[in-house]
């Protein structure tokens, strides 16, 4: 965040944040790339139903663990299912749980971390440390416990992840709002009567934003890991609903006789993360001076 | 810094209660009775109502959180319900295995990560770094079980040099290194990348300071400066970044584990949930926990050592 060389009217307004992200986009052509890769794959998965070429529940014992041909792109799975057209239902339960999770943990943690950067004191100490409770855990071990306590279905898994990713949000946006806040335009808001809500969400949260996005597009790639290693362990949404996780467990039961079964989903979870990874390292270089490529 | 680590000592432990709190929380909130999920639908009203008993079901919640948080920090984890054997002893006897993979993944994650993050940075938007850079995010995108099964298809089915399931003999170091090279190495591959990419970044700053500056204008040799003047101020971080991953590692070892059928924490934790050992689950819980905690504190403490801006806060 370029803080220190903004005047006052600059940093207020959500709108200037968004055309502050469109010129860090046009810094660092690698989000660009990362964003384009991800659309195609997103606008795939929700065109699912009317682009994949078979049913992704059918079975064809016949065509049981077919390679891949003209008739089955990436070839069958152990019932003679389609693998591609799997992938591309898979798809849809990855991003929603992925996108779902993060959004919700940003929303939340980042809240809690303004809340606690503009506070202070108590309030500070309280969230913080509720914060750190949950980061004692790593994300994979905490939705493995959660998703078998509560059992396992979409809405937990999406619980399962928020939890864990929530504290980071909180922290990536509290340090930004205790350097923020002790500057005279915040002090001049105070002065002009405005609530704290108002300051915090309308004056402080432009500040934070851009951090807070590196962060989710980041952690939507961990997320879209995490579902596919629940699902593969077997905590994930329930078969046959096709899921990535379990697409590559299966498998990887066959992966002597059948081996594209691993390679082409575990392709697919690549891709998506890859896409992520790209799209928030190319936003992280563009904001942080420290890195900036010029 | 006395003051601070006492400081950071003294707040490890209430981290310590409520993480053991919120296991308590989430274990206890399941929904359903825990004897019934244990022992099934069929079972006898007798045999929940002494299971019950047996796992203190039956006493007032407060009074089962106390004996949980006492129990827990005297480190009696109580016995698994599957093999009617100590938790504590069961966790001991794998932990070997875990801490093999673990410590050899950051072994590799540091031979290689951190010359390449150095390069990176000595030729920092050139061809080597560019092929670093998007080489390593290429790395850390990589989900631990696809680079755990495409190594098995290359090194363990084309090339059949290592084994596919890796079950070492602990007392054969021969055997341990063999059977640790695969599910190693798709571990480390991943710790690479994030090595990598910190020593870059660290590099890249520790090379943008004043004191380089003057390093250079006094006519010192690049590699001296690289070496002596970058390196040493930009390793610390480095080492700090690599306890915060160990939360990654610890995690994504659950996952080859499996994919190797290999003994370890990971195995146990997903033995643990199909078999419904509900004591076992909240031991390696809390172990798990106590491992984060104390990587937290020993990260925090590192901070502090090394920037002395830290211990004011």
């Amino acid at each position: 965040m370029s803080i220190a060389t903004q005047t006052p009217q600059e940093r207020s307004g959500v709108r200037h944040a968004l055309t502050e992200l469109y010129h860090v986009f046009n810094t660092n052509k690698t989000s660009w790339v990362g964003l384009i890769i991800f659309l195609i794959v997103a606008v795939l998965a929700l065109l699912a139903p009317w682009i994949a070429p078979h049913d992704p529940l059918e079975q064809n014992i016949v065509d049981a663990l077919q390679p891949p041909s003209d008739t089955y792109w990436l070839g069958t799975d152990s019932f003679g299912r389609d693998v591609w057209s799997r992938i591309l239902w898979g798809g849809r339960i990855s991003l929603f749980v992925s996108v779902m999770s993060i959004g919700i943990a940003m929303v939340i943690g980042g809240a809690l971390g303004i809340i606690a950067g503009y506070k202070g004191g108590r309030i500070d100490q309280i969230i913080m440390r509720c914060m750190d409770v949950l980061l004692s855990f790593p994300t994979l071990v905490m939705g493995l416990l959660v998703v078998a306590v509560l059992g396992a279905n979409l809405t937990n898994l999406i619980i399962a992840i928020a939890l864990t990713v929530v504290p980071k949000f909180a922290r990536i946006a509290r340090a930004p709002t205790v350097a923020v806040k002790e500057q005279d335009y915040i002090e001049a808001c105070r002065a002009l009567g405005y609530s704290d809500t108002r300051i915090m969400f309308v004056h402080i949260l432009p500040n934070v934003v851009g951090e807070v996005l590196v962060l989710a597009s980041l952690w939507t790639a961990t997320a879209v890991r995490i579902e596919a290693y629940l699902s593969f362990i077997g905590l994930g949404v329930k078969p046959p609903t096709p899921t990535w996780g379990g697409m590559i467990r299966q498998g990887f039961e066959y992966i002597l006789d059948a081996p594209w079964m691993c390679i082409y989903t575990g392709l697919a979870v690549l891709i998506l993360v890859f896409s992520l990874n790209l799209l928030g390292d190319g936003l992280r270089d563009a904001i942080d001076p420290k890195l900036r490529n010029e | 810094m006395l003051r601070y680590t006492l400081k950071r000592l003294g707040s490890t432990i209430p981290t310590l209660i409520a993480v053991l709190t919120v296991i308590f929380v989430i274990i206890r909130i399941a929904p359903g009775d825990p004897a019934i999920a244990i022992l099934g639908d069929n079972a006898s009203q007798q045999a929940i109502d002494a299971l019950r008993d047996r796992l203190g079901l039956n006493e007032p919640l407060l009074e089962q959180y106390w004996y949980f948080l006492t129990d827990a920090l005297t480190g009696n984890l109580g016995n698994s319900l599957v093999s009617g054997r100590s938790v504590l002893n069961e966790v001991l006897e794998v932990l070997p295995h875990t801490l093999d993979l673990t410590i050899a993944s950051i072994i590799i994650g540091v031979i290689v990560g951190i010359p390449v993050g150095i390069l990176a940075a000595v030729y920092r938007n050139g061809p080597v770094d560019y092929v670093a850079r998007i080489t390593s995010l290429l790395g850390l995108s990589f989900p631990s079980f696809y680079t755990a099964i495409l190594l098995i298809l290359a090194f363990a089915i084309h090339f059949p040099w290592f084994p596919v399931i890796s079950n070492a003999n602990l007392s054969d170091p021969g055997d341990r290194l063999y059977n640790l090279v695969l599910p190693a190495l798709s571990l480390g591959l991943i710790m690479v990348a994030y090595v990598a990419r910190t020593t870059r970044a660290s590099m890249i700053e520790a090379l943008g300071a004043d004191y380089i500056r003057t390093a250079r204008a006094k006519g010192a040799p690049a590699l001296v400066v690289i070496a002596r003047h970058g390196f040493r101020n930009a390793i610390i971080p480095v080492i700090t970044v690599i306890g915060l991953y160990l939360g990654i590692l610890i995690g994504n070892s659950v996952i080859i584990e499996i994919v190797f059928n290999r003994p370890g924490l990971g195995k146990l934790i997903v033995g643990a949930l199909e078999q419904r050992d509900y004591t076992m689950l909240q031991g390696l819980m809390v172990i798990y926990a106590f491992f984060i905690v104390l990587t937290n504190l020993v990260t925090d403490l590192a901070y502090g050592m090394s920037d002395p801006r830290v211990k004011y806060q």
